[in-house]
C-alpha cells in the first residue's frame, strides 16, 4: 500500500502533501522534512530507492522517488509494493499532469495545488492503484472541469445573486467594519468636509 | 484590531470584483509567469532566487493588475476606493487563492510569510463565520493550500462538511478534498459525513459519486464501513467502469477496516474478474489479494479462478502492444505485476494451482526483454513468484539465474531490486544464492548506500562455516570504507558471524580486534564483555593477546572498546607482556616503565570514557602485583586519583589506596589473576550446539558467579570493618556485591536475574506457540528467546516456518529450528532460538509470521507480540 505521496522542490517546500495514513499536522511536517533531507543527500546517478525515515514506519516502509528538473516526487510505500512498478507509476503521473497543464512545471504545481489532488485522486485511491490509463485520467478531469465551468456559468447566477444581496445588506456591513478603522477615518473625513 | 488589517488585505484585488474578468486575469498572469519557467528551472539559487522571480513578476504585473501587497497605508487607500467603486456592483472581498499564493511567494523572510499567513487566516475565519456560501470554497482552497504549508487549519473542518452538503460539483469537489485532508478517523464530524456520503453515493452524478467515494476509501472509519456498506456494494455492480472500480477499491479499504465485510464483497469477484477494462481488472485483483491474505476460506475458494488469471495474464502477454496501457513497451505492467502477486498467494504450497501456472511463468520469463524498468518488474515479480511456489525444478534455476543476470545490470535500480529478491530467497534456496556470492560481494563496493545496504545484508546472510574466512576478509575491507550509517551494522554483523563460524579461537580474537581497531566507536558495549571473555576463556592465547593488544593501544587510545579491553587484559596479563615468548614471530621489548606510562597515559587523556578510566586504574592496582618492580609509581598514580571528581574513579582509588596501606599484606591473594570463567555467551562453532548452549545458560550461569560474590563479600567485610578512621567514603551502591564487582571488574557479576514467565503467544486448532525468555547475566542487552511450538491435535503439523522481526534498533539472530515438524498429540515439539540484541533498553516489540501445513490447508498467520514481559527488555 501506498502510505504517502509528497511532493518538494528542490529547496523543500512542499508542493503536493497526501497521506493515506492519518498522521497529526506537525508529524506530516516534520516528515516532509525528513524525507527531504533524505532525498536531498542523493545523487542523480544512484538508485531511487532508500529505506523510510524513523517516522513513517521505519524499515518496513521505503521511500521511491523520481527527481524531475526542480521537484522530487517521492512516494512512500510498503513492502507489498513492486519497487519498480512504483517508479513507473510516478511516470504515469508526471506524464498525465504534464497532459493537464500542457508542458507542466513547478508553477503549475505551485498555482494549481487543488487540480494537481484532483489528478491525483484519479490515478492512485486510498493507498492503491486506482488507474494508470493516462487517455482515460485526462478524459476524467476534462469532464470533471467542464461540469465545474458550467457551475461557474448561468446555474451559479442564483446563488451569486443570493449571496451579493447579503452584501448590499446594509446592517450587516457596520459589523463587519471594525470600530478602530472608524475612528482614525472619522475625522478624517469630517476635516474633508 | 487584527482582523481589521487582515480586511485591508482582500480589498485590493478590488478591479478583480468581476468574475468574468477574475478568469480573464487569472490565466494570462500564469502565461506571463511561464517564460520566467525556464530561469526558474534553470537556476533558483534559494531565497534570493525566489525573491528575484517574485520582484519580476511584481514589476509586469504592476500596471495592470492589482499591485502585490504594498504598505497598510496605500492599502487601505486601495480598500476604500475598492469599497465605493465597488458597491454599486457586487463586493467580492476575498482574495483569490492564485492571489494568495502569489502574495506568498513574495514574502521575503518566514516572519513575512507567516504574519501574511496569520492575517489571511484570520480573514477566512471571519468568512466562515459570516457564511457566504459563495465564498467558501474559494476560501477552503487557501486553507487547504496554507494548510500544506504545515499551518494550522483544523477550523476549516465544519466548512469541509458544509461544502460537501452543497448542492454544487464546485462546492463538493473541494469540500471533499478538504475531507480527505483535514479530517481525522476519529473526529467527531465523521457522523455528519455519513450521512451526506449516502446521499451522495445513492443520488449523485457520476462525478460527484466517484469523490464519495474516493474520500471514503481515504478516511472512512470502521463506523462508516459498516453504514455504507449497501451504497457501495450497489456501486459494484454500475455498469461505469469509472464508478465500478472505484467502489471496489472503496470495498478493499472497508476490508481492511472491518474484516467481516469480506463475506458481502467475495460473492462479486467472480463476475468482475469477467471485466475486460484494465482500471477494474486491477481493482479486483487488488480485492481478491486482500481477501486472500485476510483467509484460508477465501484463498481455498478464489484458487479455482487460477486458470482464469492465467488467461488473462496470457492474452496480456501476447497480444501487441495498445497505445493506452502500454508502458515503454510492456503491456500494462502494472496489472501484470498485480496478477502475479496474487498467483503467488494462491500458488503457495499448492501443487494443483502451481502446475497451472507452470506454463505462463515459463513463457512470461522468457518471453518478456529485459533492459526496461517495466519489464524488469514484470521479470521481478516472475522470478518471485516462481521461487514462491511449487514450480518445476528447471524454472527455478531460470529464476535465479535471471537474477544473477540482474545483478550485473548497468540500472542502479534493478541491481537494488536483484539484491532485494535474493535476500528473500536466502532462507528457502541458500545455494542456489550462494552461488552468486562473488558478485554480491562486488556490489559492496557500490557508492549507493541504498545498495550497499541491501549488500551487506546479503552477503552476512551468506556467511557460513565454509567461507568465514574469505568472506570476513571481504566485510573487514567494507568496514574500513563504509559509510558511517552502516558501521554499525557491519561490525556487530562481523561479530556476530564470528562467534559463530569461527575456526579457531585466534582467529576469532584477530577478527573481534580488527573490527574494534577500525570500527571502534561503532560497536556495542558487549563487544568488549565478549572478547575479555573470550581472552580470559583462552589460556594458551593470553600472552599473544596481550601482546597484540598492547601494541594496538600503544598506536592509539582512542577506540574506547578496544582500550578497554586491553587495559584490562593488560592488567591482567601483564606478567605475559614481559616475558620472553618465543613461538611469537615478532619479539616485543617491553619494558614495565613504558607499560605503565600507557595505561597512565590512558588515565589522562581527555578522549578516555569514565569507565575507560576504571578499567586503567584497576590494571594498574593489578599490575602492582604482576610486576616485579618498585610500586611506587602506581601507589602515586593511585593517590592521585583519591581526590578525582569523578566519583566512581576516587571510590575506587581510595579503596586501592586503603589496599596499599593497610591490607598490604592481602593485596597479592585479592589481586591473584582471575580465575578461568565459562563464556556466558554461547559461543560453540556450530549452529545446533549453539541453541543447546544458550538453553543451559540458565543453570549454568549463576555458579561461576556465586563463590565470588562470596568472596566478595569477605573482602567487603575486610575492607569496612577497621574502616572507621580511614578516609575512603562510604559506599554509594547499597548493595555491597555492586560496588566490588566493579571493584575487579568481573566480567558476569550482576546477579542473576528473576526468570521470566513464560507467554503464549499463539494457539490455533491445537498448535501453540509458547516463548520463554533467557536474559544472560552478563550481556544486559542480550535476549534469549526460546519458541516452542507444540500440537496436541490429531494431525501432523509439518512444513512449520516462524520467522520473526523486530523494530530497528534491535538485532535479531534467528537460529535453526530443531525440525519443522511437529507430529499429532503432543509429539516432540519444535524449538527454535531467537538471539535479540537490544542496546538501547527500548520496549520490546516482536512480529511472528508462522507458516504450516495442518489438516492439508497451509496456514498462514502474522501477528505481533507487544505484551511481552518488562523483564525482557529492562
Amino acid at each position: 500500500m501506498i502510505q504517502a505521496i509528497l511532493v518538494f522542490n528542490n529547496h523543500g517546500k512542499p508542493r503536493l502533501v497526501r497521506f493515506y495514513q492519518r498522521f497529526p499536522e506537525e508529524i506530516q511536517q516534520q516528515i516532509v522534512r525528513e524525507t527531504f533531507h533524505l532525498v536531498l543527500k542523493r545523487d542523480d546517478n544512484i538508485c531511487n530507492f532508500l529505506e523510510g525515515g524513523s517516522l513513517i514506519g521505519g524499515s518496513d516502509y521505503k521511500l521511491i522517488y523520481r527527481h524531475y528538473a526542480t521537484l522530487y516526487f517521492v512516494f512512500c510505500v510498503d513492502s507489498s509494493e513492486s519497487e519498480l512498478g512504483i517508479l513507473d507509476l510516478i511516470q504515469v503521473f508526471v506524464e498525465t499532469l504534464d497532459k493537464c497543464f500542457e508542458n507542466v512545471c513547478e508553477l503549475d504545481l505551485i498555482f494549481h495545488m487543488d487540480k494537481v489532488h484532483y489528478i491525483l485522486q484519479e490515478v492512485v485511491m486510498g493507498g492503491m492503484v486506482l488507474e494508470t490509463n493516462m487517455n482515460e485520467i485526462v478524459a476524467q478531469m476534462e469532464a470533471q472541469n467542464r461540469l465545474e465551468k458550467s457551475e461557474g456559468g448561468l446555474s451559479a447566477a442564483p446563488a451569486r445573486a443570493v449571496s451579493a444581496v447579503k452584501n448590499i445588506n446594509l446592517p450587516e456591513i457596520p459589523r463587519n467594519i471594525n470600530i478602530g478603522d472608524l475612528n482614525i477615518k472619522v475625522p478624517n473625513l469630517s476635516q474633508f468636509v | 484590531m487584527h482582523e481589521e488589517v487582515s480586511r485591508g488585505t482582500p480589498d485590493l484585488s478590488y478591479c478583480l470584483a468581476d468574475p468574468m474578468r477574475i478568469r480573464r486575469a487569472s490565466f494570462p498572469k500564469l502565461q506571463s509567469l511561464r517564460p520566467e519557467v525556464s530561469g526558474f528551472k534553470k537556476a533558483e539559487p534559494g531565497g534570493p532566487g525566489r525573491a528575484g522571480s517574485h520582484g519580476g513578476g511584481g514589476e509586469r504585473e504592476g500596471p495592470d493588475e492589482a499591485p502585490t501587497p504594498a504598505r497598510p497605508g496605500t492599502r487601505k487607500c486601495w480598500g476604500e476606493r475598492s469599497g465605493v467603486e465597488t458597491e454599486s456592483r457586487m463586493v467580492v472581498t476575498s482574495l483569490k487563492l492564485q492571489d494568495l499564493i502569489q502574495e506568498i511567494r513574495g514574502a521575503k523572510t518566514q516572519a513575512q510569510e507567516r504574519e501574511l499567513i496569520q492575517k489571511e487566516c484570520a480573514h477566512i475565519r471571519a468568512s466562515f463565520r459570516d457564511g457566504d456560501p459563495l465564498q467558501r470554497h474559494r476560501q477552503l482552497a487557501k486553507l487547504l493550500y496554507v494548510h500544506m504549508l504545515g499551518y494550522p487549519a483544523h477550523f476549516g473542518q465544519m466548512e469541509c462538511l458544509k461544502l460537501i452538503a452543497s448542492p454544487r460539483f464546485t462546492d463538493k469537489r473541494v469540500g471533499y478534498l478538504g475531507a480527505m485532508l483535514l479530517l481525522d478517523e476519529r473526529h467527531d464530524a465523521h457522523l455528519l459525513i455519513t450521512n451526506s456520503i449516502k446521499n451522495d453515493l445513492s443520488q449523485g452524478i457520476q462525478p460527484v459519486q466517484g469523490l464519495a467515494l474516493c474520500t471514503l476509501s481515504t478516511m472512512g472509519s470502521a463506523e462508516m464501513c459498516r453504514d455504507l456498506t449497501t451504497e457501495v456494494e450497489k456501486l459494484l455492480l454500475q455498469p461505469s467502469p469509472y464508478l465500478r472500480k472505484k467502489a471496489i477499491l472503496t470495498a478493499v479499504h472497508m476490508i481492511r477496516k472491518v474484516p467481516e465485510l469480506s463475506n458481502v464483497f467475495l460473492p462479486h469477484c467472480a463476475q468482475l474478474l469477467h471485466e475486460r477494462h484494465h482500471g477494474v481488472l486491477l481493482g479486483t485483483i487488488t480485492l481478491i489479494t486482500e481477501l486472500c491474505e485476510r483467509s484460508p476460506a477465501a484463498l481455498r475458494h478464489f484458487r479455482k479462478v487460477v486458470p482464469q488469471l492465467v488467461q488473462i495474464l496470457r492474452t496480456l502477454v501476447t497480444t501487441g502492444y495498445s497505445i493506452e496501457h502500454s508502458i515503454s513497451g510492456v503491456s500494462d505492467p502494472f496489472l501484470q505485476v498485480q496478477i502475479l502477486r496474487l498467483l503467488r498467494i494462491l500458488g503457495r504450497n499448492h501443487e494443483e494451482s502451481s502446475e497451472t501456472m507452470n506454463d505462463l511463468l515459463a513463457q512470461v520469463a522468457t518471453n518478456t526483454d529485459t533492459g526496461r524498468n517495466a519489464s524488469n518488474a514484470v521479470l521481478f515479480e516472475t522470478v518471485l513468484t516462481i521461487m514462491d511456489i511449487r514450480s518445476a525444478a528447471g524454472l527455478r534455476v531460470l529464476a535465479v539465474n535471471i537474477l544473477g543476470r540482474f545483478l550485473l545490470n548497468s540500472d542502479k535500480n534493478t541491481r537494488y531490486v536483484a539484491l532485494m529478491s535474493l535476500l528473500r530467497l536466502v532462507q528457502s534456496d541458500h545455494s542456489a544464492v550462494q552461488r552468486h556470492r562473488p558478485t554480491v560481494v562486488e556490489c559492496l563496493r557500490e557508492t549507493d548506500v541504498s545498495l550497499s545496504r541491501r549488500a551487506l545484508e546479503l552477503s552476512l546472510a551468506l556467511v557460513n562455516s565454509s567461507n568465514i574466512q574469505a568472506m570476513t576478509q571481504e566485510l573487514q575491507a567494507f568496514l574500513e570504507s563504509c559509510p558511517p550509517d552502516l558501521r554499525a551494522d557491519c561490525a556487530s554483523g562481523i561479530l556476530l558471524a564470528a562467534e559463530r563460524f569461527a575456526p579457531t579461537k585466534r582467529w576469532h580474537i584477530d577478527t573481534i580486534l580488527h573490527v574494534l581497531t577500525t570500527a571502534g566507536s561503532h560497536v556495542r558495549d558487549d563487544a568488549v564483555a565478549n572478547l575479555t571473555q573470550l581472552i580470559g576463556g583462552a589460556q594458551e592465547l593470553h600472552s599473544y593477546s596481550v601482546r597484540r593488544l598492547y601494541s594496538a593501544l600503544a598506536e592509539d587510545i582512542s577506540q574506547q572498546p578496544l582500550v578497554q579491553v586491553a587495559a584490562w587484559c593488560i592488567g591482567e596479563y601483564g606478567d605475559l607482556l614481559l616475558e620472553w615468548s618465543s613461538e611469537e614471530t615478532e619479539p616485543l621489548q617491553v619494558e614495565e616503565e613504558e607499560v605503565l606510562a600507557l595505561l597512565e597515559k590512558v588515565l589522562q587523556s581527555h578522549m578516555s570514557l569514565p569507565a575507560t578510566r576504571g578499567y586503567a586504574l584497576t590494571a594498574l592496582m593489578k599490575l602492582s602485583t604482576r610486576f616485579h618492580g618498585d610500586n611506587n609509581h602506581i601507589r602515586q598514580v593511585v593517590s592521585i586519583y583519591g581526590s578525582c571528581l569523578d566519583v566512581e574513579l576516587q571510590q575506587r582509588a581510595v579503596e586501592y589506596n586503603t589496599l596499599f596501606r593497610k591490607y598490604d599484606h592481602m593485596r597479592a591473594a585479592i589481586l591473584e589473576k582471575m580465575p578461568l570463567v565459562e563464556r556466558g555467551g554461547p559461543q560453540a562453532d556450530e549452529e545446533g550446539k549453539e541453541s543447546k548452549a544458550a538453553a543451559q545458560l540458565s543453570e549454568a550461569a549463576p555458579v561461576p558467579t556465586e563463590p565470588q560474590a562470596s568472596k566478595l563479600l569477605d573482602l567487603l567485610d575486610l575492607l569496612d570493618g577497621p574502616s572507621g578512621n580511614a578516609q575512603h567514603p562510604p559506599p554509594l551502591d547499597p548493595s555491597p556485591a555492586g560496588t566490588l564487582a566493579h571493584l575487579l571488574d568481573l566480567p558476569c557479576a550482576p546477579p542473576s536475574p528473576a526468570p521470566i514467565p513464560n507467554l503464549k503467544v499463539f494457539e490455533r486448532e491445537g498448535v501453540q506457540l509458547n516463548l520463554s525468555f533467557i536474559r544472560p547475566p552478563g550481556i544486559s542487552a542480550l535476549l534469549l528467546i526460546t519458541i516452542t511450538a507444540t500440537n496436541s491435535s490429531g494431525d501432523d503439523v509439518t512444513h512449520f516456518i516462524c520467522q520473526a522481526a523486530v523494530p530497528k534498533s534491535f538485532q535479531l539472530q534467528l537460529q535453526a529450528p530443531s525440525g519443522d515438524t511437529v507430529p499429532a498429540r503432543g509429539g516432540l515439539p519444535i524449538t527454535q532460538l531467537f538471539r535479540i540484541l537490544n542496546p538501547n533498553k527500548a520496549p520490546l516489540r516482536l512480529k511472528l509470521r508462522l507458516t504450516y501445513n495442518h489438516f492439508g490447508q497451509s496456514v498462514q498467520e502474522i501477528f505481533e507480540v507487544n505484551n511481552l514481559p518488562v523483564e525482557t527488555w529492562q
